[in-house]
């Protein structure tokens, strides 16, 4: 018997939901062949004010989780796109019209980054602090803590992956993430945060929005509850005026020049971008209660 | 929407006496028989329309100007309330000079109406607040649970009127209302608003334990006839506390008794309100229940500390043209 396909509607993320736009507004997703995909939510303002809040409260969770479980819940988020292959899959071929081998090659790469930044998080203490030598009778110890909520414009090369390699970085840090997807595949990245909300990262760890970045990043550009902006998916012409923004709450910016080949091996320029580091001065042997015994 | 008990002309003259006021809306006298008569006289609320017009009204989109406006209104509405057995005289202080100047960064924010604290507080916060227009309102009559004999709750009452609070709010003996003791609880509200002296009485009908909105209707033609000069939902340490659909039925009460007798009164929902949203939800329920001429910090205010710093930031966004955080303004 035939039957009704059942059409999805792709929404927001936010705070662990799936809400509408507060504005109420959609735009149509098309495929390459120009018939009707998909409504997406066409994200506001204040759906990115939303998002924010929500970045807020679920930040003091995920920077208090342990290196060694927020390692664990990425892996789930790895486990979890993984089962969801076939569905992205398909939808990165309708979306981009691209062979299937390529779109499976794409999707396979996004799994391996997610474990790839799932192994980092307890090694990030001991790759980028430590304790220093300094020419004094004390020590020095340095530990990277996460900047804090990040906002990240995701690049629309691919789907998935600049997508994956934009978000997971932030996570693995310990920051919170409000996400703006590439305006062309909204369907791809909803899924995605699908399968964050099936992996145990906790509500408002990564809020995404779908949209026109053009529209929502000098808002969140110029927000002052945003501590950190991505600006990958940003044409290089729009990018002064946001930097400038940033700089009147004093934000991190990450803008690299030019476009990154997501395909090639990571590097740590984008872990780095939003940590910061700690440094605690240890005073010991200087003074002593018993001249000459150690303290 | 009047009460259908038998009722007077409207008093003519709008400054009505007090004492009045029950021969006025018809009420036969204070005994238990006859607020009986008339309480359970009063129409019943229609539960799902109240709720429906409520939610109806708290989706309207208010923009630009009045926006600003109603952000300016909400702040100078609020009640700054700190009601913790931790509360030191540190933080009591803290709190006030919040309630004097809620934004030090941005010029030109209103005051809020009053700040709300314990009785053995009320001296602290009299000093701080000398000459700045803000008042002091002190909850008493053994709050919040309010189970206490006549004469501590007027103890406690004169305890925050000699320290010097211009406003008293009380509690309601709920259990004496909910078994039909209208009587006591009419009793008790005369007695504490002669303790009052010149302070204001504000009428805790604590709403999350009266169950109805019926009870609701009663406790505020109650509250309001035996002399409370505002009625006012909740305690804040009882949940649900203020919901939009209560408020409405409270302010259906004071209008109504504004039509029947030219006599205006005051509400105050207190606990709940959390965002800028909520609070011009409230706002429009106001224009819309009890009229325009509600729309002033005499004659409504919010019971809420977490509000204002919402309304400060939302107050922000509108000047300075972007979004703020909560780190930007004082915790209390």
């Amino acid at each position: 018997m035939a039957r009704l396909t059942v059409a999805k509607t792709y929404k927001l993320y936010l705070g662990g939901a799936f809400p509408r736009s507060e504005s109420g507004r959609t735009y149509q997703v098309h495929d390459t062949k120009g018939s009707l995909m998909a409504n997406a939510a066409l994200a506001s303002r204040k759906d990115a004010r939303n998002a924010v809040v929500a970045a807020r409260s679920g930040l003091a969770t995920w920077a208090g989780a342990t290196p060694y479980n927020r390692g664990q819940v990425l892996y789930r988020v790895a486990e979890m796109l993984e089962a969801r292959r076939a569905d992205v899959v398909e939808l990165v071929v309708q979306s981009r019209g691209v062979k299937v081998a390529e779109a499976r090659a794409e999707v396979d790469a996004a799994v391996d980054r997610v474990v790839h930044y799932a192994g980092w998080t307890d090694k990030l203490s001991a790759v980028f602090g430590g304790a220093n030598a300094v020419s004094g009778p004390y020590f020095s110890y340095s530990a990277p803590e996460p900047t804090g909520v990040v906002a990240v414009a995701a690049s629309s090369a691919s789907p998935l992956l600049p997508l994956v390699s934009a978000v997971l970085p932030v996570l693995a840090g310990g920051n919170t993430a409000v996400v703006v997807a590439s305006q062309a595949d909204p369907t791809v990245a909803v899924t995605f945060a699908e399968v964050l909300a099936t992996s145990d990262v906790p509500a408002g760890v990564v809020n995404l929005l779908t949209g026109d970045q053009a529209e929502i990043m000098p808002w969140l550009a110029s927000h002052g509850d945003v501590n950190g902006l991505d600006l990958t998916g940003v044409p290089a012409d729009q990018r002064v005026a946001l930097e400038r923004a940033a700089a009147d709450t004093v934000k991190r910016v990450h803008s690299p020049r030019r476009e990154p080949d997501f395909t090639a091996a990571p590097g740590t320029a984008r872990l780095r971008a939003f940590l910061e580091t700690k440094t605690v001065w240890h005073p010991v042997g200087g003074i002593s209660l018993a001249s000459g015994s150690a303290y | 929407m009047t009460p259908s008990s038998p009722v007077a002309a409207p008093v003519a003259d709008a400054a009505a006496d007090a004492a009045e006021l029950p021969a006025a809306v018809g009420l036969g006298g204070t005994d238990n028989a006859s607020l009986r008569v008339f309480l359970e006289g009063l129409p019943a609320v229609d539960p799902v329309g109240v709720e429906a017009r409520a939610a109806q009204l708290a989706t309207r989109s208010i923009k630009k100007d009045t926006k600003r406006a109603l952000i300016d209104l909400a702040i100078s509405m609020v009640d700054l309330t700190t009601l913790e057995g931790a509360d030191t005289p540190g933080k009591v202080r803290n709190l006030c000079r919040k309630a004097v100047q809620p934004d030090r960064e941005v010029p030109g924010t209103p005051s809020t109406a009053a700040v709300c604290v314990y009785p053995d507080m009320v001296a602290v916060a009299a000093e701080a607040v000398a000459g700045t227009g803000v008042k002091v309102a002190s909850v008493a009559t053994a709050f919040p649970a309010g189970r206490s004999s006549l004469e501590v709750k007027l103890a406690d009452t004169r305890l925050a009127v000699e320290a010097g609070a211009d406003e008293v709010d009380m509690v309601i003996d709920r259990g004496a209302f909910l078994a039909g003791d209208y009587a006591t609880v009419f009793g008790q509200v005369e007695a504490v608003k002669a303790a009052c002296g010149d302070a204001r009485l504000k009428v805790i009908l604590e709403t999350g334990e009266l169950a109805t909105y019926d009870h609701v209707r009663r406790a505020s033609w109650l509250a309001l006839l035996a002399g409370g000069d505002f009625i006012k939902t909740s305690t804040g340490k009882i949940a649900p506390a203020a919901t939009l659909p209560v408020t409405h039925v409270m302010l259906q009460a004071v209008r109504d008794l504004f039509d029947l007798t030219g006599v205006q009164r005051a509400v105050k929902p207190a606990g709940g309100i959390r965002t800028t949203k909520d609070a011009i939800a409230y706002l429009v329920a106001v224009h819309e229940v009890a009229g325009p001429q509600w729309l002033d910090p005499h004659w409504f205010r919010f019971g809420a500390s977490g509000v204002v710093n919402d309304l400060l930031l939302q107050r922000r966004t509108q000047t300075q043209g972007h979004y703020s955080g909560p780190r930007y303004v004082s915790v209390d």
